[in-house]
Order: structure tokens, then sequence, then C-alpha cells
């Protein structure tokens, strides 16, 4: 291919179809998308460095903000990282208040995600309805938890606040108003032609490339990868509730859509059966300040897909380090691979599809040098030398100091 | 007397539909999320007329959320400048505000008036919609009086 006939153009960091700041490339002939170039990185505040920082408490606050859509997806994983360092028993009520607010959170997430989609595809009306119903939900949290986004439910060996049989019956009101109106999204979502031709064959990720990429979450399972954490390394109370974990074959955005659909109704059953069992006891232990030496990685299904932090710890209050993968990171690849050969109208729904999470992903800085096509990745002898030679030149002499 | 007709039937104008861009400038999402149910049904800040535009060139208010990191500030000061005056800025939430929980990390810079002129400030982890229309009415509202 001649370069005369590749046109280049920029999308982002300001755009409309996009909600966040990321910035992609694309290489077109024609209509025809022929690369894309994804440049993240305008969200990178420096939360791992900063968890460093600050003391366990602290840091619970701070990893929630991580990302505002799943924040009681990163506290939690981050709580059980630590809780698994310093070895804590966490009381079973404590634990199946953690599994009724992520599921309210998925619930909160899928309808957002409806919404959005609708609006990529210029069916705005289905945004207006799902944000009107997701409104419902969002009472939900802001009653039991005191805010609308970003919970701060958690603390390190239980819960913060105790839920009352008052709260209970709300939540189950609006369980039963949304399923009534989740039912209606399914048959909008698998009826309404203008749905189906919209999104059928579009972003079409195929089950082996979904498993090559690693893709995760609602992605992978319309992808038909049969993978979840909740089921396959349970934590909180999952293993103590019954549900499905959904598959489709479609491989493109309709099963996407379809599998977050049918995810809702699985998350009302869980919050039905978790208000049902819910044993009584305390919601926290005493947790110690300074959390003893060790490492813990820990593993949570985000409605986006698997989350997992690393905690490192040396006995201190603080952290010695903190390692977060979003599910977005995860997906970002697929999208690159869904891309190719497709249609420049389809980038804003392919994207949107994933449900991305930019704050979630940029936690990284990768330096690229652009005259080499080959990524470098300095050892600690490298950097070492690097210090060397640069305090050297400052007129300071190191070479000598043994380590 | 003319051009003093003309101002205030632009004062009027600009009060009566403000059109927004939103941008987020490095915030976790939940400043966002809330920016847009205050768009939808249950909030509905479109009854204010005001309407959110997808460039820098149609808007007049720019709303923006968290706090500002070193890769999204010369893009703030391109989309400031791009906007036609008189422009307003309002910075939502408490990053926007001050840098909030982010304050000191490597890669911040602070709230969004280290680098553009802030017109009002809305604090809260995040912005409950509420405040959103509130903080806007607070803004049209000074405005009215400004002429």
């Amino acid at each position: 291919m001649s370069d005369k006939n590749k046109f280049k153009i920029p999308i982002g960091p300001q755009h409309p179809a996009l909600k966040e700041p990321e910035s992609f490339s694309v290489a077109l002939k024609g209509e025809k998308i022929l690369g894309v170039d994804i440049r993240l990185g305008y969200n990178h505040r420096g939360v791992e460095k900063a968890c460093e920082e600050r003391t366990y408490i602290q840091d619970m606050y701070l990893v929630e903000r991580v990302c505002g859509i799943c924040s009681h997806s990163h506290s939690t994983c981050f709580v059980q990282a630590v809780e698994e360092i310093a070895g804590l028993q966490v009381p079973r009520r404590a634990l199946y208040i953690r599994t009724l607010v992520s599921e309210l959170e998925r619930i909160h997430s899928h309808l957002l995600w409806l919404g959005v989609a609708g609006h990529e595809i210029g069916f705005d009306t289905l945004l207006m309805y799902t944000w009107r119903d997701r409104e419902v939900v969002m009472d939900i949290l802001a009653e039991l938890t005191g805010n609308r986004v970003n919970y701060g439910m958690n603390t390190i060996g239980g819960v913060r606040r105790d839920i009352n049989p008052d709260q209970i019956k709300k939540v189950l009101k609006g369980m039963d108003i949304l399923e009534e109106r989740t039912k209606y999204y399914i048959e909008v979502a698998s009826k309404e032609t203008t749905v189906i031709k919209r999104l059928l064959g579009v972003g079409i990720l195929s089950h082996e490339d979904a498993l090559r990429l690693d893709a995760v979450g609602p992605t992978a399972r319309a992808s038909n990868v049969n993978r979840d954490v909740r089921r396959d390394d349970p934590y909180a109370a999952y293993s103590e509730v019954s549900f499905n974990v959904i598959t489709d074959d479609h491989n493109d955005i309709y099963g996407r859509t379809l599998v977050r659909v049918k995810e809702l109704m699985e998350a009302y059953k869980i919050v039905r059966q978790v208000l049902k069992d819910m044993p009584d006891g305390p919601i926290t232990v005493k947790a110690p300040r300074k959390i003893p030496a060790g490492e813990a990685t820990s593993r949570y299904e985000a409605p986006r897909g698997e989350d997992m932090h690393y905690v490192k710890s040396n006995g201190t209050e603080k952290p010695e380090r903190v390692k977060i993968r979003a599910p977005t990171l995860a997906n970002i690849q697929a999208v690159k691979h869904m891309l190719k050969d497709r249609f420049l109208a389809d980038m804003p729904i392919v994207i949107a599809a994933i449900d991305p999470c930019f704050s979630c992903t940029d936690r990284l800085i990768s330096i690229n040098d652009l005259d080499r096509t080959k990524s470098e990745i300095v050892t600690w002898e490298g950097l070492r030398d690097y210090s060397i030679k640069w305090y050297k030149e400052k007129g300071i002499d190191f070479s000598k100091v043994e380590i | 007397m003319a051009i003093k007709a003309v101002k205030k039937i632009l004062t009027w104008a600009r009060i009566k539909s403000p059109w927004i861009i939103h941008f987020n400038t490095g915030a976790c999402n939940a400043c966002d999320i809330e920016i847009i149910a205050a768009l939808t049904p249950r909030y509905d800040l479109e009854r204010f007329g005001v309407l959110l535009k997808g460039t820098p060139r149609h808007a007049d208010v720019l709303v923006c959320s968290g706090p500002v990191t070193k890769e999204v500030e010369p893009r703030l000061k391109r989309i400031y400048e791009q906007m036609v005056e008189p422009k307003f800025v309002i910075a939502v939430g408490t990053c926007a505000c001050t840098g909030g929980v982010f304050s000191g990390c490597y890669n911040i810079k602070g709230g969004i008036d280290t680098v553009i002129p802030v017109s009002a400030y809305i604090p809260g982890c995040p912005v409950s919609p509420k405040a959103i229309i509130d903080g806007t009415v607070k803004l049209l509202v000074s405005l009215e009086e400004k002429k």
C-alpha cells in the first residue's frame, strides 16, 4: 500500500464520542480502518506511587478514586489483599454487605453502559430511559452507603455501615422495579431492528482471539469464554450464592449487549439471595495499624472484567508497593484487533462496547522512543549505572559506593 | 444606545441557552457520570437551556472535572483558547477545585485554576447532580447581575 492512499486522522483527547481524554490515531483508506494507534496516559495521576506515601486507611479511599464507576471494586480488591497479608478473619455479615454493594454497583454500571451504547449508535431514547432507571439503583446506593458514587463502604477488616430491615425493604422494592425495566431492555436489545442492524457483526472478536488477547469480563464472555472470577475464585460471599455465568457466542457487540443485560438479571438474583441469607453478627474486626510484612494478590470481578491488585507490605503502616491491573487494560488490545479492517463509523461503538474506563487503565507510563521500534527495559544494574553517570556530571562520584 | 440594546439581547440569549462542553482533565469518572446524570431525565439540566456540545468552538461554558494531569495540561489550554469570548469555566468536583486526594501526586498540576481562570467552583467527591444544577444556576444569575 502506498502512503498516498493512506490518511491519518487523530481522534481525541477531546472528542464528542469520547467521555475521557484518550487519543487514537487512525490510519484510513477511504472509510476503512487500516490500523489504530492508541495513546493512553492523559489520565495518569500516579495513584500507585501515591499509595506508597499514604497509610493503608488513606490508600483505601485513594484506590476507590482510581475509577468512579467501579469504585467499590477497587477498594474491595485492595482491602482483600491487605486483609490476606494481615491474616484478618472478616465477619460473614461484612462479606455479605460487600457482595450486596458490589452487585448494586454492577447494576448501575451495566445500566450506564447500556445508555452510553445507545447514545453511540444514535439511539438517545435508550440513553434517557436507562439513565432514568439507573437513578433507582443510585438512590439505593445513596441510602445504604451515604454517597451516590465512591461509597466509602469498606474498611480494613469489614465494612463501615450496617444495613437495617427498612433498607432491605427499599432495596427489594428497587430490584422489582429494575427487573421489570430490564425485561423491557432485553426485549429492546434482542428484538429491536435498528439495534440488531447496528450491532450485529460489528466489532468481531473470535473465541480464539479473545483467549489470545486475554480479554476479560463481558467482552470475553460474549466471545464464549466461560470465565468469571466470582465463580472461579470466589471472594466475599460469592461461594454461598448461586448464579449463572452468562456467555454468548455472537462474538460481536450484539453479544456483548446481551451478556450485559442478562447479567443484570443475575445481579438482581444475587442481591435477593444476599438479602435473604444475610447472617447476623458484627460487621468489622479490629485491624492493626501496622500491617505485617508480606505480599498478596487479590482478584475481583468488576463490572468490566477481572480487576487485580497486588500489595506488598514491609511491616510499617504504609505499603511498600501497590500494583493495580484494571480490566480495561486487558481489553484495550482487543479493541485494536476489533477495529482493523472495519469502518470508521463503527469506531465509537466498538470502543464503547468494551465499556472502557481509561482512568482505571492509565496506571503506567511506557517510554517509547520514536526513533526506535523496540521498547526499552531498564534493569537495576542499568538504572544504577545511569544514576552514577548522572551524578558524575554533577560532580559527585558514587561509583565507589557498595550496595 | 443601539449597542447597549444589542448587548442586552446578547446577555439575555447567553443566559437562556448556555452551551457547555465537558472536558475530563484526569478525573476518576465519578464527576463525569454525575455531569451526565445531571443532563438526563431525573435532574434534567437541559430545562435551563443547557446543551452539551461536542466542540469548544460552539460552547460558552467549559465544564472541567478532575485534577489537571501534566499530560492533559497543554490540551486544556488549547481547548480554552479555542472557545469564543465571553467564556466561562466551571470546576466540578474537589479535584478540579484544589487537586483533592490527588494533590501531591507526581503527575498532577493541581486544580483547574492553576492552568486556566475559573468562574465557578463546585466542590464534592463526587459532586451530586443537585450541586451541579445549583452551581450552574448561580453562575447564570451572576452573569445576569453583571449584564
